[in-house]
């Protein structure tokens, strides 16, 4: 029997905080989010080619994205379009915002039961974060089985895939039924560069709140074509409980931030005194580079 | 019970050093809070392992042993700590780090509606007045860690569910056994009363261990050796930096083509180039085909004899010294100094 799926990349917009350079901080120490860029989170695009894959093995499958975040996280979907997604949706509302791990698989969740797919996709962690939590959280919301740290997606037998897991002490093989969540490691092929016939057709698409933004208006005529309309979803769209959402879903607060101030270069001389080692890993303590 | 429990690991037959980690940090924890430590651990056959968790400290040791536990796998597991996380209601839950530690404690904590922090550096215990003062809460689980990419240290807390949950990396926390171990109790849990079915849908049909793949590129750390290391053996000394710092071992192509370290740990012009938070450079003399792979690092140290080597051109801190006996002295202050 041929078979085909409905696959969902839940992908994240983060702040590209992996070549912070010494222009990323400000005088006083504090991070300048005007000089990062706000990208796909790099791990959630080796989840995008794993999906982009089945739906090479598979024909007839269907890869949509689910990001949530700010209007302008509507790029997430469109650079899935342009490698070959076939649509996607953004949870953007401003009581999603403030978000802990916990509210933001909620909501992801609420909008996965209203999409239904046979296999969900992400990436193992965001850079942002780096907590990895979001994947195994929605997982177990939508009483699915979870299976994360994936770099291969293998054989489908009897309805069910083998997978390999890469851990940090080996390879473990997996075979587990669908629906199923999948968290996919950097370890992964990395994702298909952007397409030129998709980046054609799809390099229009936007948003409701992107239209009706002035500086996209030129596209106007445009609009009317149903493959160029991303869609968003507000809280009122997915349902659920509205306490579960945003700030109020979230039972991690934040109590304290503090900047991490970098020291001007200026090199210092150590010898291999007992003494001078000692202050050296304090003083990297307290900078907290180490520890 | 609200008391404080930790998920013991076992990896192949052995406790997770980062388990016996969590263990000796909660023994700090229960005793400012005036509650007990309580572990659990989850196998096919664990009850032997007892011992060694009353050494560091374990009070009462909850047991779930059942064949089909064998090896981890997402859904008994979790099935079980939530099980006993209901009836117990802890206070706090600490998990390592791991991939198997990353892989349960979310799962739980979604299906507890309990908050979790993950990779924390530091676990203290503090209050919390709401800013606008309307409620106050006494001896919160203050949960620390790096966000942003390492640029910000942020402090989480839990007020209003429990547990208290967290996960701290290996190596982060000091491991330390009592003198006298605990006369504690042991709890065995009826695996068959919790686990169903559905719960082993997912099964494993191969597992090796293996030296894991490199990742040198996205370590935040980087204890980097030259041909001034000396040896392949000598490399040794700065993995056990790196795993201590919970960093990558990198090298200069000097020490590669003389067979130190393997290709995939080769930085500069002709290796990666990395830009991590730490950057130590040993025995590396600091030629620039190396330095264009790593000058844009936040912080580098630099260890070498020659006081006049270029490496110490470009270094935050130069160390003039042999790195053989510099290294392990960083690592004897660390210890002696974290936590």
């Amino acid at each position: 029997m041929r078979r085909s799926f409905k696959i969902v990349v839940l992908a994240k917009q983060v702040p590209d905080t992996r070549n912070v350079g010494k222009n990323a901080m400000k005088e006083d120490g504090t991070v300048n989010r005007a000089a990062l860029p706000a990208i796909f989170n790099p791990e959630d695009m080796n989840a995008l080619e794993q999906a982009l894959r089945l739906k090479d093995r598979f024909p007839g499958s269907k890869v949509e994205l689910l990001t949530m975040g700010p209007p302008r996280a509507a790029d997430i979907i469109r650079e899935g379009l342009f490698r070959g997604a076939d649509g996607g949706i953004l949870l953007t509302d401003r009581k999603f915002a403030g978000a802990d791990t916990l509210a933001t698989s909620y909501a992801l969740s609420m909008a996965l039961k209203k999409m239904n797919p046979d296999i969900i996709i992400s990436g193992r962690q965001a850079i942002d974060g780096d907590t990895a939590q979001v994947g195994p959280q929605v997982a177990e919301k939508l009483s699915l089985p979870q299976i994360t740290y994936v770099e291969e997606i293998g054989e489908l037998c009897n309805d069910k895939f083998t997978l390999t897991r890469r851990l940090d002490n080996g390879v473990e093989v997996v075979r587990t039924p669908f629906p199923v969540v999948i968290t996919i490691n950097s370890s992964a092929p990395a994702c298909r560069p952007r397409n030129a016939k998709y980046l054609m057709k799809y390099k229009h698409a936007r948003t409701l709140t992107e239209e009706q933004d002035n500086e996209h208006n030129s596209y106007l005529p445009l609009l009317s074509l149903d493959y160029l309309r991303i869609t968003e979803w507000s809280v009122s769209d997915v349902g659920g409980d509205e306490s579960s959402y945003g700030l109020s879903g979230s039972p991690t607060k934040v109590k304290k931030i503090e900047n991490i101030v970098l020291q001007a270069k200026e090199s210092r001389r150590l010898t291999s005194e007992d003494k001078d080692i000692d202050e050296l890993i304090k003083e990297l303590i307290s900078l907290h580079t180490i520890g | 019970m609200n008391n404080i429990i930790v998920y013991i690991e076992t990896q192949e037959g052995k406790i997770a050093d980062v388990s016996l980690e969590l263990l000796t940090k909660g023994r700090t924890l229960s005793k400012r809070l005036g509650c007990r430590l309580e572990a659990l651990i989850i196998g096919e056959s664990v009850e032997f392992h007892k011992d060694e968790l009353f050494a560091f400290g374990a009070e009462k040791i909850y047991i779930a042993e059942d064949p089909r536990l064998k090896f981890y796998t997402t859904l008994p597991y979790s099935a079980i700590t939530i099980a006993l996380f209901k009836e117990g209601k802890p206070r706090i839950a600490l998990f390592g780090a791991t991939p198997q530690g990353r892989d349960l404690a979310p799962r739980v904590s979604s299906a507890l509606s309990s908050g979790l922090t993950a990779d924390c550096t530091s676990l203290e215990i503090g209050d919390h007045k709401e800013p606008r003062g309307e409620k106050e809460y006494k001896d919160l689980l203050y949960q620390i860690r790096p966000a942003f990419g390492g640029n910000i240290i942020a402090t989480i807390i839990n007020p209003d569910h429990r547990p208290q949950m967290a996960t701290v990396r290996e190596g982060v926390m000091k491991k330390e056994s009592l003198p006298v171990a605990v006369n504690g109790e042991v709890k065995r849990i009826n695996t068959t009363k919790i686990l169903t079915a559905p719960d082993f849908i997912v099964e494993i049909i191969e597992r090796h261990i293996e030296e894991r793949k490199i990742d040198i590129k996205g370590a935040p750390i980087i204890v980097a050796g030259g041909f001034g290391v000396g040896s392949r053996e000598n490399f040794g000394l700065l993995s056990e930096l790196a795993k201590v710092l919970g960093g990558e071992v990198g090298a200069s192509r000097a020490a590669v083509d003389a067979g130190f370290a393997e290709h995939a740990r080769q930085i500069g012009q002709t290796g990666v180039t990395v830009r991590p938070k730490l950057y130590i450079a040993a025995g590396i003399s600091g030629q620039i085909q190396h330095t264009a792979g790593m000058d844009q690092s936040a912080m580098i140290i630099s260890i070498n004899s020659d006081p006049d080597a270029p490496i110490h051109q470009i270094a935050d801190y130069a160390i003039v010294g042999d790195l053989n006996e510099v290294i392990p002295k960083i690592i004897r202050a660390y210890k002696n100094n974290s936590k």
